[in-house]
């Protein structure tokens, strides 16, 4: 698609993007902004929220997508501040313990805290803005849920066990809510950015070289033409529903 | 692992009671109820969200404790926490009947409340002592991010333990503009939509900013429930033209989808857009668009129970009332629905719906 197109199809379109104030997620605000989004973020440390959100013009929330309780705080702030979502990207992911190690060394506490946040945290999310997803995917404004995943997810690294097992679990479960929303028109994406620059991979592999990494702007180009063509799909099945 | 902490209070096993069109009365676990919908049908639900509406805090004047309870939108105002109603009560909480609530600390146009992270000022006393137009102050971000901070969704005596916001949301919740949730909603999933799509059905929802349905001051209890706006998209309008033209049934969920659709039909043709229901509905009310109501279980003499009036006669009325109690349906938000039906003028689907009562009745057994 080409880009003005993809402009034009991301104007004004509401969107949640949580993990917001770093690597991917801040180039994904940066990006959506620039074609014309509407965006709320969400991220933990409310004094970068509030950098961010005045660098950027975007919303900031404060809030944890690992903690059940901050779920629903962050939809009511989300919706009410954009007046409804049309997207959500599920960007903020914890890499479980680090230095990584084995999961036969990974405490349990620690899975579950990957869980929390890279399996549970997009789903309650995902099931809190629901009603406003289809609602909006009703009236023709699209309905979208991209989910970042990891190749971690699809291979067996060592070292990499509860990343790799809640992204794994993150990509099959996108599947499924695609399956169940398709008649609601809302489309869920889970999508693997590969290998970044970005302040988690430095956490997870300190020895990297910057220089054989994506740059995390041209990652969310990519990822926001993207975005663009499924809004733009998800909104050409409610006017054909519309029309029957 | 991660524990879901308490239980939704949504029963699982909740009940169905139908006054059909003809008087006649049908029970069903409340899951059936697709089963009641036929091909043709427009289900149209409220998908507001609910705030968390309960504020507590200090009477900064008098240092007295106070909580406050944001209660409805002002005209054109809807969403604007700087200017709107509410309802203050002194000190103490929901475990403590509406009605026996302390009063607040006498109120002035002025007065500073300190709630939590927020501030507010009195603006006005609408109705005195409880009823004032509030200004919270800050800006549009920090305001909502204190409500959700700060705010607990406003709950009743009837209901021990303290609501979650997850609680008081509807699996089709979206806008948060409703003070109370629209609770009928609770009685439909996804899986719901799902089968009602499937038996030929529309689904469409509207959002209604419901309102406080209680303040514990009987003059102003007596004039609820307030002025309430609400949007009507031009999609659901059409579907529920296309629904009528085909001879469908218009199923409102919920008393709001009620108000919100009568309202916007005041002049004759529903119109789509934004509205602030202010009408009363009773008895006297001829209803113009909505066929059928999915609502929860009312008592008689409450305003909801006024609104079925509209629907029903009393005598089928009575005989519903009769049916509930004798079976232990459960009242209150997070209790069983009744599923009303008014009569119609005589149509050539008589026959259809002989069928449908015919069937109805095997449930029954």
């Amino acid at each position: 698609m080409a880009r003005n197109q993809a402009s034009s199809t991301l104007r004004d379109a509401r969107v949640v993007i949580t993990g917001g104030t770093s690597g991917l997620g801040l180039a994904l605000v940066r990006e959506l902004r620039e074609r014309g989004a509407r965006i709320a973020f969400v991220a933990r440390n409310a004094e970068r929220v509030r950098e961010v959100a005045q660098r950027t013009g975007a919303h900031g929330i404060a809030g944890d997508v690992a903690r059940k309780s901050d779920i629903h705080r962050i939809a009511l702030q989300a919706s009410a501040l954009l007046g409804g979502v049309d997207v959500l990207v599920n960007n903020a992911s914890t890499l479980g313990p680090v230095p990584l190690r084995p999961l036969a060394d990974t405490e349990c506490e620690d899975f579950e805290a990957a869980l929390a946040a890279n399996l549970l945290g997009p789903f309650r999310l995902t099931k809190a803005l629901l009603g406003s997803l289809a609602s909006s995917a009703r009236e023709g404004r699209g309905g979208v849920v991209l989910n970042i995943g990891s190749d971690a997810g699809v291979t067996a690294y060592a070292g990499w066990g509860a990343y790799g097992a809640s992204k794994a679990a993150l990509a099959h479960m996108s599947r499924i809510w695609d399956e169940e929303l398709a008649e609601h028109r809302v489309r869920v994406r889970c999508v693997d950015p590969g290998d970044m620059d970005t302040p988690m991979h430095a956490l997870a592999l300190p020895d990297a070289d910057p220089a054989t990494l994506a740059r995390p702007e041209n990652v969310a180009r990519t990822l926001g033409t993207l975005l663009a063509s499924e809004l733009a799909q998800s909104r050409s099945g409610a006017m054909l529903a519309d029309a029957s | 692992m991660i524990a879901a902490s308490a239980p939704s209070p949504r029963p699982a096993d909740a009940k169905l009671l139908v006054l059909s069109a003809s008087g006649g009365l049908t029970q069903a676990p409340r899951a059936a109820l697709p089963q009641f919908v036929r091909q043709g049908d427009v289900v149209v639900a409220n998908d507001a969200a609910t705030l968390p509406a309960s504020l507590v805090g200090v009477h900064q004047r008098s240092g007295a404790a106070i909580e406050v309870r944001l209660a409805g939108w002002l005209r054109n105002r809807v969403g604007d926490l700087t200017r709107c109603l509410a309802v203050v009560f002194g000190s103490g909480d929901y475990r403590t009947r509406t009605e026996d609530r302390a009063l607040p600390p006498a109120l002035a146009a002025g007065d500073r409340l300190r709630l939590g992270p927020l501030s507010a000022t009195v603006v006005e006393l609408r109705t005195p002592p409880r009823l004032v137009v509030l200004a919270l102050e800050g800006e549009r971000d920090a305001l909502w991010a204190g409500l959700a901070q700060h705010g607990r969704p406003v709950q009743y005596a009837h209901m021990r333990e303290p609501l979650a916001l997850w609680d008081v949301w509807t699996p089709i919740a979206g806008p948060p503009v409703a003070f109370e949730p629209p609770s009928a909603g609770f009685a439909v999933d996804w899986r719901t939509v799902a089968s009602l799509r499937r038996r030929g059905a529309a689904w469409a929802t509207l959002t209604h900013a419901a309102g406080l349905s209680a303040t514990g001051d009987p003059d102003l209890d007596a004039s609820l429930p307030l002025p309430e706006p609400y949007f009507i998209a031009p999609r659901t309008v059409r579907a529920i033209s296309r629904a009528s033209a085909r001879g469908g049934r218009v199923i409102a969920i919920g008393t709001t989808v009620v108000r919100a659709l009568e309202h916007a039909a005041t002049s004759g043709a529903l119109r789509a857009g934004h509205g602030v229901a202010d009408q009363k509905i009773g008895a006297a009310t001829t209803l113009r668009v909505v066929d059928a109501l999915l609502t929860g279980t009312h008592e008689a003499g409450s305003s909801h129970f006024e609104l079925l009036r509209a629907f029903a006669d009393d005598e089928p009325l009575r005989a519903m009332s009769d049916a509930l109690e004798a079976h232990d349906y459960k009242t209150h938000e997070f209790g069983d629905s009744v599923l009303i039906e008014r009569p119609r003028q005589p149509r050539g689907a008589r026959r259809v719906s002989d069928r449908r009562e015919a069937r109805q009745e095997e449930y029954s057994r």
